[in-house]
Formats: C-alpha cells, structure tokens, sequence
C-alpha cells in the first residue's frame, strides 16, 4: 500500500508541475487540480498508513489510525475545490476579455489601473 | 480569557455578510458600515495593544479546548503590533477608496472586511492549520480585490496571481504534512516543545518542512527569487487594492517572524538557526535586485512594486541577522516601510488618475494638484528611500548598527547603503519626469476626468503624517520594539502561555 500511494503521490505531482508550466491558463489549471489531489492524498499519509482501525478511542481497539489528518483533508479538499473554482472563473474571464488563455506565457500588456477602469466602465 | 482577543476576526467576519446582504445596493450605507467597522477595529487593536505590553503573551482557547489538542489564538506584542498596524492602514486606504474607487465594481467593502478578517487572524492563531486557513480567507478576498475595477490587463494579471499562490497553497500543505508526521502536533507552541526531541533519523524531514514553510512565507514576502508575481500583481491592482496589499508582503515576513525564532531558535538543538542561512543571501539580493527595478521601471506603479521587493530585502535580512537588536530594528522597519509603500501606491494612483490614466514615466501635459503631490511624492521618496530625516532613515540606521557585529557585516553596509543610492536616483529621476516636465498627451491618453473629491488627498496625507509620527516618537518606539523583540526570542513565555506552565504533557 505504502508503494502504491507514494507512487501515486509522485506521479500526480509531476504530472501536475509539467501541466503547470505549459503556456495555455487551461493546462494550467488542471495541473493545479492535479497538484492539489497529490498534496491531498499526501496529507491523508501524514498521519501514517494503517489498516481496520477506529480513529476514536475504545476499549476494544487493538490500535488507531490517526483521526487529524482525515479532518485536515476534508478542510484541504473543500479549500482546494473553491479555489480551483475561483481560478476557472478567472481564467474565464480573462479569455473572454483579452480574447487569448495564453496568459501564462506573455508578459502582461501595461495599461494602467484606472484606463483599464474606464475601459471596463464602458462594455458594461 | 480575554474575550477581546477573538473580536479582531469576528468584526469583519459579522460586518461582510451584513455588507454583502443589507448593503448590496446601497454604496452609501456600505461606506457607513465599512468606515464605522475600519474605526472600531482601530480602537479594538489599540485595547489589545495597551493590554499585551503590560502582560506576557495571552491565550485564547476556541471552544475551550486545551491547548495541543484545540485551536488556539496566542495575542503577544508583535502580533497586537500588527493588528494595529493593519487597522491603521486599512481605515487611511479606506478613505482613499470612497474617493470613487469603492463603485468600480461590486462588494468592493465586503471583500475588504474578509481580506481583513485573513489578515487579523494570521496574525493571531497560535496552530499552523489555522495558520493555512487564514492565509486562504486573505487571499480568496484579495482575488476578488486584485481584480475588481476590471480590464484585461488587470485580469491577466489576476490569474497569474492566483496561480502563483495556489501553488503556494499546496507547498503550505505539504510543508504542514511533513511537519506533523514527525512531529505529531500543529499547535505552535507544542511544535516548539517537541522539536529538541524529534529523532535523529526524522530530522531531514523536519528540516524540509520547515524550509518549505520558509519558502512559502518567502512567496508571500516577495523574497527573490519568488518575487516575480509582485511587480505584475501590484502594479495592476486598483491603487487603494495595491495600498492594502502593502501589509500582505508583511503577513508572509510576520509568520518567518513568528515560526522560526520559536520553534527553529536557540533552543531548538541541531535545529537551532535553521533558516538564517537561506534567508540572508536571498534578502540581500532582493533588495539588490529591487532597488535596481526601480532604476529599470517604466510606470510608477512599477516602481514602488520594486521599491516594495527592496524594502522587503532590507526587512528581512535584519531578521536574518537573528539577534534581539536586529529583530527591533526589523520591527521598526516593518512599520515604516509598510506605511511608506502604502502612501506612494496610493500617490501613483493619484497622479495616473489626474494624468487621465497614464503613470508612465514620461513628460505629459500639466495636471491639477501637481504642485502639491509632487510634495507628497518628495516626501514619500525621501521616506522610502531611506534618506533622513524621515523614519527610513531611522529605520536603515538601526538596521545598520545592529549589524556591526555580524560575521558579513560588511556585505550587508555595502548592499544596504548601494541599494540605496540607486533607490535615490530611480525616485529622482521618477519625479523630475513626472512633475517638473511638461510635453503634449501622448495619442493612448484620454483627457483626465474632472476630480472634485478630497478624499484621495486626506488619506495621503494622513498616511505621511503617521510617517511623521513615526519618526518623531522614534525614542520611545525602539524602547517598546526592543522590548517586543526581546519577547520574540524568549520562546519560553509563548511556549508557557499556551500550554501552561508545566510545559502541558510532562
């Protein structure tokens, strides 16, 4: 099991840095997807690998699996979901308003912050 | 317990729904709530203040949980110093933004109450979990800030900023996985209990989380070499965003602050010192490499992001100088400079605004106002760069002294005082362009709306005149911060307020 997850694990994480470091803003975002389901399945290790045991304390217990790292998942997991949400939304945006996901690649064009207002104040 | 302690993060956390839901059509009552809610949070901040530097570090236990087991808020001098460093700085931006930024976009107030909420409660949660936590409520709000007003541009640049740190979010994750499975704990605290005693066999583990943990409050301080999202981010950002933003830089050198001293300090065994080898050289080639941004910058927008990485180099390698005296002066910096980086963002911002929306660092036609902030801007500069008499200056000479005995000592005078005469230069050349050279608009500008609110100009100036204060009441200051560093390195007093004197588990 422990091959399995760490192999897992290593996999997801270069699969997401490579993903991270294309030019289009969509590969982008599932390399952080990716990213984040490796440091997910990470964390659920952190508390070490053990199999049939009650996370809560009773007599009849032989040993525990750690209960922390189950709850931090849980937090890591619903934080990661609507930040991947919010950068889609982004992305979209961006798409949509300067007409290229090649955001990751070019620098980005200064127009300054109250031009851009007023551009903004206008399509809307 | 002192039930003030939670109050920081429940008064933004109560006022942003209300502002998101009652408020949403009503930018009038917005502003009301969001100024009344800025001015209670000063006075909440100066209470903690008054009661932390009269006593040692505070604990405040969430849902009464003892100590390694529940979540903890820990309020000690530096992070009530921060507090009111945040408060002050949000209530003066905030005056800025009811000039007319606050109406660009929608739940602009909200988004600045969570952000504030982020922030209060990075500064005063005593686990790491939480820690992580806070930093996401923070940025999800400033994803929202750095983009509002809209524009291509400032959306590109957002998405980019937002990458950047979910990558950071994941490191943060992985760094706290390695620390726990070593460790067993994520409580601060506890964390610095139990390093001494982490096996032999365990330690590069530790030793790797924890330098993760540097390398992502390193991302959040703009530390080179991850500082490249700055210059992008900020310069982008709304003026009043960019301002707010100058305390964000501040959240990932506060936690170095926090984390190392504590648990990674003297006490600490093999693994005593562990992050003041990284953290020089990289400090020193940020402000190296920041003050000659400022040379290179074509917008001024650009050129206080770089000024901000610069001062974030000098911020920080005073912390990596890991001795009381030079945790003082980093203090003191640490003010200064978040102040100093606030008021010129909040200056370029003025000057594109009445240029019609041009900061390019290029003669243009004449402005109204243009005498006056070209004083505000003379100041500033002076400020920022370090020159007396201002609190920069202070700030660099204490930051100076406190390094005479160090073993590099004199790298560290060399790269302090070269970095600063082309921070002089760059700011010089930048003001003489914009304000003393007049020459036709140029064919991208349009004609500058007409300004009528004073708004923007009261928060400048309020902001200089903390400045001023600052270097006023320089004397008793550096006696309060020498006595706050001091608490810093004694790990004992935070270690006794959280887990109690017995040390919790003996």
């Amino acid at each position: 099991m422990e091959f399995l997850l760490a192999s897992a694990v290593g996999v997801m994480t270069a699969a997401g840095v490579y993903l991270l470091l294309r030019a289009r803003t969509f590969t982008v975002v599932l390399g952080l997807a990716l990213l984040s389901y490796a440091t997910n399945v990470f964390l659920f290790a952190m508390g070490r690998l053990v199999i049939d045991q009650p996370p809560v304390i009773s007599a009849l217990a032989k040993g525990y699996s750690d209960p922390l790292p189950q709850a931090l998942v849980l937090t890591a997991i619903v934080i990661s979901f609507a930040m991947t949400a919010v950068v889609v939304v982004m992305a979209l945006r961006s798409f949509l308003e300067s007409g290229t996901d090649q955001g990751m690649l070019e620098p980005v064009p200064h127009t300054t912050p109250s031009a851009g207002a007023e551009v903004a104040e206008g399509s809307r | 317990m002192n039930h003030l302690i939670i109050l920081p993060i429940m008064l933004p956390a109560l006022i942003a729904p209300i502002l998101v839901m009652a408020a949403r059509h009503d930018l009038v009552l917005a502003r009301v709530l969001s100024v009344a809610a800025a001015v209670l949070m000063l006075v909440l901040a100066v209470m903690l203040l008054v009661s932390a530097s009269g006593q040692p570090p505070q604990m405040y236990a969430l849902g009464d949980w003892p100590a390694p087991f529940g979540i903890v808020l820990v309020l000690d001098r530096l992070s009530a110093l921060m507090l009111v460093l945040t408060a002050l700085l949000s209530l003066a931006v905030l005056i800025y933004a009811l000039g007319g930024w606050d109406g660009r976009g929608r739940h602009f107030h909200a988004l600045w109450q969570f952000q504030l909420m982020g922030i209060n409660g990075a500064f005063l949660t005593g686990d790491f979990f939480n820690l992580f936590v806070f930093f996401e409520v923070l940025l999800i709000a400033s994803y929202g800030l750095m983009v509002h007003g809209g524009g291509a541009a400032r959306m590109r640049a957002g998405v980019q900023y937002v990458v950047v740190n979910l990558v950071g979010s994941s490191l943060f994750l992985i760094a706290v996985g390695m620390i726990y499975s070593v460790t067993g704990t994520l409580n601060m605290a506890d964390l610095a209990a139990r390093v001494p005693e982490v096996a032999d066999a365990d330690r590069a583990i530790l030793h790797t989380g924890a330098l993760l943990l540097l390398m992502v409050f390193g991302i959040k301080a703009a530390l080179v070499p991850l500082h490249f999202w700055l210059p992008g981010t900020y310069g982008h950002a709304s003026a009043p965003v960019a301002a707010l933003f100058a305390i964000m830089t501040k959240v990932g050198a506060y936690s170095i602050i926090r984390l190392f001293p504590l648990a990674f300090g003297a006490g600490a065994g093999i693994s005593a010192d562990l992050a003041a080898p990284w953290l020089l050289p990289a400090a020193l080639i940020s402000l190296a490499l920041g003050m000659v941004g400022v040379l290179a910058a074509r917008q001024l927008t650009q050129l206080v992001s770089f000024a901000v990485i610069g001062s974030m180099g000098t911020l920080l390698t005073a912390v990596a100088l890991s001795s009381p005296q030079s945790m003082g002066a980093a203090l003191y910096y640490l003010l200064h400079s978040t102040l100093a980086a606030a008021v010129l963002f909040l200056i370029a911002g003025e000057v594109g605004a009445r240029r019609g929306g041009a900061d390019r660092l290029a003669p243009g036609p004449v402005f109204g106002g243009r005498g006056l902030l070209s004083g505000f801007f003379f100041v500033a500069a002076i400020a920022m760069c370090g020159m007396p008499p201002l609190s920069g200056f202070v700030g660099k000479l204490l930051i100076l002294d406190s390094a005479r005995g160090a073993a590099n000592a004199v790298l560290i005078w060399s790269v302090v005082l070269g970095s600063s005469l082309l921070c002089i230069i760059g700011f010089s050349r930048a003001g003489s362009t914009l304000f003393w050279k007049t020459a036709a608009a140029g064919k991208d500008e349009i004609a500058p709306p007409p300004r009528t609110s004073v708004l923007p100009l009261v928060s400048i100036g309020s902001l200089l005149a903390a400045l001023l204060v600052l270097t006023a009441l320089a004397g008793p200051l550096t006696g309060w911060l020498d006595v706050t560093a001091a608490q810093i390195y004694q790990p004992e007093q935070y270690v006794d307020a959280v887990l109690g004197e017995a040390g919790g588990r003996e």
